[in-house]
């Protein structure tokens, strides 16, 4: 196993005095593809939210060798750190092409962001049918695509993604897990994922995680997870 | 590195906004607010006796200013609607009391109810427009209506009826039954019996079926609608009420101020109501005499610290007690009988 | 007919004042999402500090930007030390704060300079263009300004990074820090640029109402009028709403028999309000287009 591009030790998160986190201890592998599962008020959410500084934490998160936590939201964003929101986080006043502009906002280099907004184009043919229309007319799908895409720009070492098949049609989330895929095969991008749909989540990871009520209960590569009849029954309802 | 604590604040609970759950779910023990409020009373009942008359004028206009800013909280501390406007109510009010005792020759007693009446129907009126239009839109035409009214007030068309610039002299009236009070006093105690009913009047209004309402329909509007809540008519009434309040308060202070004037009435009357709320705490009905007190001292006290400069110490008292005190005096307040409680404990 | 379109005329002259404050009102909403009630005393401010280095012996076009850079800096120097600190807050103490800041500005203002009625110097001279002295050189410059001033305002906020990322961090605050833009530090760009375009709206509307310190008060109410009236989200709109306010003003003292001089103020509130009825995001105001 390669070293690990994330790793989390002991890590505790806060909304106020609520405690929601305690003491998750897991990793993602440079190039690979964790997903955290469980059910919903699990604490997968708020595991990203700790990740990207959004809320009070304690323990140690580490970006490769960098300690990130309790660092601000935008300077974990400018270490390489995208992460995709529940919700999606689109600028839906903004056209498709400005909330791609909007992710490489950190980088200086107009002639790569230009490159990264084409490759993007290639591989979301449909946003660049869309490019010069206000984003909150695109439908749910191709907002989470542009979710995606945004968080590419970023020219990212990690990607968060929180329930990227929210509220979509199977038949788009087919597509969403396999642009996903082309992007763990194709560019070695690591992802950290959280997911309802276990099976589609199981079936992009590497390792796999279980989460309940701000705990980790139960940790192993992906496919063992995913093949264990009880674990499935129990903990993934497929 | 304070760059990182400042990023970490928005995910904690934001401060509440408005805090008007009941002390006693939060650990204050029911006997300290009972207390509280048995000796708030003594001490309102008492103080006419023991200071000059003066004070007890000011006294008088605090409670008034309590008053309008209890209404100013029925409409944006449990409904949710902005207004920069309220001295409009409160000018209608004193100018419906001083018509009627100029011109109809009606007791002073009677015009109180008429001009929380009056004033309900504009306010009630004035929620029409007002349901179109949201947060910062609704606090800009309320402004707008502000500063309009003392111009309305002077202009030729309603002179005969409001005096024009000149404004109207109004005679305070005496006690009644031969009581040993005189005028002062006695408007004191008429301005805190009639505050102390509008304030009981105001409790259970937000306790009862229609309170709920207004809070459900000020916290999400949608979910609201779905339960069947008639949000129209419940927020053309709140606006209603809340002009009711600052009609009364209006009224009050046309007799004892023995005078009304467009320039009593200009949007500086308005914003300082706003202050007032702010400063007492948005959704608390007790924090109102607090921003009545800020209302009449504060600008007093500047004025003692600088006489050029009394506008801005006015300035930096007001962004100082914000820093100090976000949600209000009776945060404030609540949060250190908190302390104490849980200490004692 | 004639008196007609004298009165539009002078109502476009007046509407370049509207529309100038109008223009700086816009510039803040769009960067905090606040309409800052004491910008109008931030600008008679600045245009003090104007006046204050023009008797002290400097040129006009010098003191005229210093005091841009100078209101600029102020601006972001007001929202570090005074709004930061209050980041969580409820919106009614945001609005509170103004409100002081009114106050310190305008006593402030009569403390230094006193409260007596100054002239301040036109770049463009006063000399009549049109309609018997009711355009002026200055009328027409000061409209050439506010109309640079949109143009530019424009392209900044369209074509540079910065710009979309103020923009950014004005609609989704959270939603732009994940992708790394310093939303403080946006915001209070925003103020140092509202301030500055304060500045300038201070500086060309103070030949015509002279610089006193209750000089915006009025001033600042037409410009929020303007504003609303062309919409918030719009800067063009802004300006449009700007002269429209003005000329409907004009019209309205002149040919509403009886009251209209008198109520000129209220018609023109009274204009806001109706058009908001029916248009509630104003005349060139975008409705946000959102799918639940």
């Amino acid at each position: 196993m390669s070293e690990p591009i994330l790793s989390v030790r002991g890590l505790e998160a806060w909304y106020g005095r609520i405690q929601a986190l305690f003491g998750l201890d897991f990793e993602v592998a440079a190039g690979g593809v964790t997903t955290l599962l469980g059910a919903n008020g699990a604490g997968k959410t708020t595991t990203l939210r700790a990740l990207s500084g959004m809320i009070q934490t304690s323990g140690d998160i580490l970006l490769a060798d960098t300690p990130i936590r309790g660092k601000a939201t935008e300077d974990i964003v400018r270490l390489g750190v995208a992460h995709v929101p529940e919700g999606r986080g689109t600028f839906t006043a903004m056209t498709v092409e400005e909330n791609l502009q909007l992710g490489a906002m950190t980088r200086r280099d107009t002639g790569g962001i230009a490159e990264d907004i084409d490759r993007i184009y290639d591989y979301f043919p449909r946003l660049a049918e869309r490019r010069r229309q206000q984003a909150g007319t695109l439908s749910g799908g191709e907002q989470q695509m542009l979710a995606i895409s945004r968080a590419l720009m970023l020219r990212p070492r990690l990607m968060l993604l929180d329930e990227p098949s929210f509220g979509l049609a199977p038949l788009i989330v087919e597509e969403l897990f396999a642009i996903l895929r082309r992007l763990k095969d194709e560019q070695g991008l690591s992802m950290l994922v959280v997911e309802q749909n276990a099976s589609m989540a199981l079936d992009l990871a590497d390792e796999a995680y279980l989460m309940e009520t701000g705990k980790l209960i139960m940790s192993g590569p992906a496919q063992q997870i995913g093949s264990d009849e009880n674990v499935r029954r129990a903990y993934l309802g497929y | 590195m304070d760059r990182s604590v400042a990023s970490e604040t928005p995910a904690k609970a934001a401060p509440p906004d408005r805090a008007e759950t009941s002390n006693a779910d939060l650990g204050i023990p029911a006997a300290w607010n009972r207390a509280a409020l048995v000796l708030g009373l003594l001490i309102a009942v008492a103080l006419p006796f023991v200071v000059k008359n003066f004070m007890i004028f000011q006294l008088t206009t605090v409670m008034i200013y309590a008053i309008a800013i209890l209404g100013l909280n029925l409409l944006t501390g449990f409904n949710g609607q902005f207004s920069l406007g309220h001295s409009t109510f409160v000018a209608i009010g004193a100018y419906t009391t001083a018509i009627l005792m100029e011109f109809a020759g009606v007791p002073f007693y009677w015009t109180v109810p008429a001009a929380g009446m009056v004033c309900f129907a504009f306010g009630f009126l004035f929620g029409f427009p007002a349901l179109r239009l949201e947060s910062i839109y609704l606090a800009l035409a309320t402004f707008a209506l502000a500063v309009a009214t003392p111009q309305i007030l002077k202009s030729t068309p309603l002179a005969p009826w409001t005096g024009g610039v000149q404004g109207m002299v109004i005679l305070k009236p005496e006690a009644p039954f031969g009581l040993p009070l005189n005028a002062d006093q006695w408007m004191y105690f008429v301005t805190l019996g009639i505050g102390l009913a509008l304030a009981v009047a105001a409790v259970n209004l937000i306790n009862s079926r229609s309170g709920r309402a207004m809070k459900a329909i000020r916290d999400n509007p949608i979910a609201a609608r779905a339960m069947g809540i008639n949000i129209s008519l419940y927020k053309t009434t709140a606006f209603g009420v809340s002009a009711l309040y600052a009609g009364i308060a209006g009224s009050l202070s046309a007799v004892v101020v023995q005078f009304v004037a467009p320039d009593s009435f200009t949007f500086v009357l308005a914003i300082g109501l706003f202050v007032g709320l702010v400063i007492g705490g948005v959704g608390s009905i007790p924090g109102a005499i607090f921003g009545g007190l800020f209302l009449v001292f504060v600008p007093n006290i500047a004025e003692e610290v600088s006489k050029g400069l009394a506008g801005a110490v006015y300035g930096v008292i007001l962004i100082l007690v914000i820093y100090l005190m976000p949600s209000g005096a009776a945060g404030l307040v609540r949060l250190a009988a908190l302390k104490v409680a849980a200490w004692r404990r | 007919m004639e008196l007609f379109l004298h009165q539009v005329l002078a109502g476009l002259a007046t509407g370049g004042i509207y529309a100038c404050m109008a223009l700086a009102i816009v510039m803040i909403y769009q960067a905090i999402h606040h309409l800052n009630l004491a910008q109008g005393e931030m600008a008679m401010f600045s245009t003090f500090i104007a006046w204050q280095l023009i008797e002290w012996g400097l040129p006009y076009w010098i003191a005229f930007f210093l005091t841009i850079a100078i209101s600029f800096v102020a601006g972001i120097v007001i929202e570090r030390t005074v709004f930061k600190p209050l980041h969580g807050a409820p919106v009614l103490a945001h609005i509170v704060i103004f409100i002081a800041l009114f106050a310190i500005l305008n006593s402030a203002a009569g403390f230094i300079w006193e409260f007596t009625i100054k002239t301040f110097p036109t770049p463009f001279g006063s000399r009549s263009l049109l309609g018997d002295g009711l355009i002026s050189a200055h009328h027409a410059g000061m409209i050439g300004v506010t109309l640079v001033v949109l143009v530019l305002l424009f392209l900044f906020f369209r074509h540079t990074r910065i710009g979309l990322a103020m923009r950014a961090a004005a609609v989704n605050p959270e939603s732009a820090r994940l992708v790394g833009v310093r939303v403080g530090w946006m915001i209070a760009l925003g103020w140092g640029m509202a301030a500055a375009i304060g500045a300038v709206a201070g500086m060309l509307i103070a030949p015509v109402v002279f610089l006193e310190p209750n000089m915006m008060l009025s001033i600042l109410l037409y410009g929020f009028a303007g504003a609303v009236v062309g919409g918030l989200t719009s800067p063009g709109g802004a300006v449009v709403g700007g002269f429209t306010v003005g000329v409907i003003e004009n019209l309205a003292g002149t040919f509403i028999p009886y009251v209209g001089q008198e109520l000129k103020l209220t018609i023109a509130l009274a204009l806001i309000v109706v058009v908001l009825m029916f248009k509630p995001t104003g005349l060139f105001g975008t409705r946000l287009v959102t799918r639940v």
